[in-house]
């Protein structure tokens, strides 16, 4: 495979065109998911682990959980710690080295979700306020990137969050004894990020690769239980009228249980 | 005690393998791929080229420049690694790259780069020889011209017993760890390292051993390239 | 002298496909008294020649072949093209235009970076880097269509025998096709339906590329889906 960083004119066209007659290049209708997979327990010495496939784009999470010291502005809080590397396996446009900005980006935005749902509830977290909590690692390991990394991410993260185990301490004379007994985490929240492409005039969800590369902007809106929205991310060049953004956070509330079904379903 | 009766700690004969099972053309985007297990390991591995050599100074005039990244999950081990390479990554790429680039006909191809990426998913000792045996299925799948394939997996020796595939127990508490590729075709070693304490006699029993475990390895790995196509012919005399 | 395997097995790269005195075709080596394969595919044991059918096979510019390419970048008084081989083409303007390079000449108003083009590997220079030219015939810019790519190695089945696949194929859509044989075709048809159906009688030829009976099986899936599509 070449690294072609451009997509070729005629390609281009083939996209739009495609978009504009209301029927995709790969046979979707505009505001349709591709196949999802989600499977848990994928890599058994993590604490926590699953992979999710959406289409062709597959990406693993594994959670890690370790003892350590709080933030001092947040004594009495666990800490979460979310990564993600663009492994060069994923794409021949990927290349070896440290976490470039959309890397980063991709944790960050996966990271807000969990975070402003409190799924974790960091506050339970905690073992000696200003002194000892669990860090729960969450890393993300892109393996093929067919497009649409952050909703995979998402529900890889999910995922392995909601099979995840933690070591049971015991808490004496001011020090942390592990106990050799783990117990879930016990998820609060099962945040999900729904993602669109705003290409021309039209929003389409769970964009290709291809359909990435020639959108003007994207949005990631990511919703709770309750249907409220915990987290929004509008990443790319051009804008979004308001018109536009309700209703991105519209398809983002009416997508997210069919995806959280999948979540819950997930072996 | 008695060969017959001393049992490792996984309950594996001196000379068992761990289960290995290999598939090839498993990621979309990459030119070629492979997904290995070997016991608990997990590892994938993607190639990409022959293409264009970035940056172009790397380029060789004569030959197609092999590439070999091997990198491990932060989740991969107990505990948590950092996702930064470290020098016993940059080693392991670099001894990935010796073992295989015997195999391959590089002067087909000046100028260009072949890239390999072994991506660790999980470790258990002895990732080093899952990641060279995947490489190989995945550069066959690649379409890259090969002379042979290569086959790898160690040997060492542990409370006095020389033994095969040594698991991520057996390397930390073993005496010795020795790992070896092979091309069995052309009956040549491509990668040889060892560490820990073995006399000559015993050294040489291990790479004889390894070997022994290459040449069974690499019916799996024939197997997992064949596999792809017997299925396709299966599947279209059922249709008839 | 002897054959190790039987005509059309599945061989991988290291096999010994023979011993003894005998040429050594496409996609195999000699070294002592024997011949090797190289690649996964179908051995055949011809007369005189025992070669591989590859089915796994990236592309190898060769003088005279038909390719898709992109341009990729542009220097002085040449295109860079990607051919989908291990290194970039080269289209110089003389080959590209029935006039000759000056200052003047504003390249990007004749080829631009993005550009798809249908072009002929005309020469390797030097440095074995591919040589192209669209000057002639079916050769130049393509404005309408749709590229697919499949492995280069089975390009020769999409054509079939004679071209008995691709004018079967071609007689039943009433779509055009340009073969490259870098692994690119362009589709052009009527309507979406067609394209559509195109694209998956070449993902079925890549996927069925080494089992037998392909043409009737492509023609069967062509009827099979067009009553489909009437129903």
């Amino acid at each position: 495979m070449s690294r072609l960083s451009i997509i070729p004119k005629l390609k281009r066209r083939k996209i739009l065109d495609a978009i504009a007659s209301g029927r995709r290049m790969d046979g979707r209708g505009l505001e349709e998911y591709r196949e999802i997979s989600v499977r848990r327990g994928v890599v058994e010495k993590a604490e926590g682990s699953a992979e999710a496939r959406i289409g062709d784009t597959w990406v693993v999470a594994g959670v890690k959980i370790e003892i350590g010291e709080p933030f001092e502005d947040t004594p009495d809080e666990g800490i979460l710690v979310c990564s993600a590397d663009f492994a060069p396996v994923a794409s021949p446009t990927f290349e070896p080295g440290p976490p470039d900005e959309a890397s980063i980006e991709l944790a960050r935005v996966v990271d807000r979700g969990i975070r402003s749902s409190d799924a974790l509830g960091l506050k339970d977290l905690c073992l000696i306020p200003g002194r000892k909590v669990y860090v729960v690692y969450i890393d993300l390991c892109i393996l093929n990137h067919a497009g649409n990394l952050l909703d995979a991410a998402s529900l890889a993260a999910v995922a392995a969050l909601m099979e995840a185990k933690k070591p049971i301490y015991e808490v004496r004379d001011g020090k942390v004894y592990p106990t050799g007994e783990v117990e879930p985490l016990k998820l609060r929240r099962l945040p999900i990020a729904v993602s669109m492409a705003k290409i021309g005039d039209v929003i389409v969800l769970d964009p290709t690769f291809d359909e990435e590369e020639v959108m003007d902007t994207r949005i990631t809106v990511t919703v709770d239980e309750e249907g409220n929205v915990c987290a929004v991310q509008k990443s790319g060049p051009q804008g979004l009228s308001v018109e536009e953004i309700w209703k991105a956070i519209e398809i983002a509330v009416n997508k997210a249980p069919k995806l959280r079904e999948k979540l819950e379903a997930a072996l | 005690m008695s060969e017959e009766k001393w049992r490792r700690v996984d309950g594996r004969a001196w000379n068992e393998l761990r289960p290995i099972k290999i598939e090839s053309g498993v990621l979309p985007n990459a030119d070629g791929s492979a997904y290995i297990e070997m016991g608990r390991n997990k590892i994938i591995v993607a190639v990409y080229g022959p293409r264009e050599m970035h940056p172009k100074h790397l380029a060789k005039p004569d030959m197609a420049v092999l590439r070999c990244r091997y990198h491990m999950s932060p989740f991969s081990t107990h505990p948590r690694r950092s996702p930064g390479p470290s020098r016993r990554d940059t080693e392991i790429g670099m001894v990935m790259r010796y073992a295989l680039e015997p195999a391959i006909f590089l002067e087909r191809f000046p100028r260009a780069s072949i890239d390999v990426y072994a991506e660790v998913l999980q470790a258990d000792g002895g990732t080093r020889c899952a990641s060279i045996t995947a490489a190989a299925v995945a550069l066959v799948d690649a379409g890259i011209p090969m002379r042979d394939l290569v086959a790898a997996c160690a040997a060492g020796k542990i409370e006095g017993h020389i033994i095969l595939d040594l698991n991520d127990h057996e390397d930390k508490y073993g005496e010795a760890d020795v790992p070896v590729a092979y091309m069995p075709r052309l009956n040549k070693v491509t990668l040889l390292q060892m560490d820990g304490v073995l006399s000559p006699d015993e050294l040489r029993r291990c790479i004889e051993l390894a070997i022994e475990g290459c040449q069974h390895i690499y019916e799996l790995q024939r197997e997992a390239l064949k596999r792809k196509y017997e299925e396709v012919v299966e599947e279209v005399k059922g249709d008839e | 002298m002897s054959a190790y395997f039987e005509n059309r097995a599945i061989v991988v790269p290291g096999d010994i496909l023979y011993e003894g005195r005998i040429r050594a075709g496409n996609n195999t080596y000699r070294m002592g008294g024997r011949v090797y394969a190289t690649h996964v595919g179908l051995v055949e044991y011809g007369r005189g020649v025992v070669s591989v059918i590859a089915l796994e096979a990236g592309y190898m510019p060769m003088v005279g072949d038909i390719v898709i390419g992109y341009v990729v970048d542009i220097d002085v008084g040449q295109w860079i093209v990607d051919i989908n081989a291990p290194m970039n083409a080269i289209l110089k303007v003389p080959d590209a235009m029935e006039a000759p390079f000056t200052p003047e000449l504003v390249m990007t108003e004749f080829l631009d970076v993005g550009d798809t083009i249908v072009a002929k590997v005309v020469d390797l220079d030097r440095r074995r880097t591919p040589i192209l030219s669209i000057l002639g015939g079916e050769l130049g810019r393509v404005d309408e269509g749709l590229i697919v790519e499949m492995t280069p190695s089975k390009v020769p089945r999409l054509i079939g025998k004679k071209g008995s696949m691709v004018s079967m194929i071609l007689k039943e859509t009433g779509c055009r096709l340009v073969i490259g044989e870098n692994g690119r075709i362009l589709i052009q048809c009527a309507d979406r339906e067609d394209e559509e159906l195109i694209v998956n009688i070449i993902r079925k030829i890549e996927r069925e590329a080494h089992t037998t009976g392909l043409t009737n099986r492509v023609h069967d899936y062509i009827m099979r889906m067009r009553g489909v599509r009437n129903e």
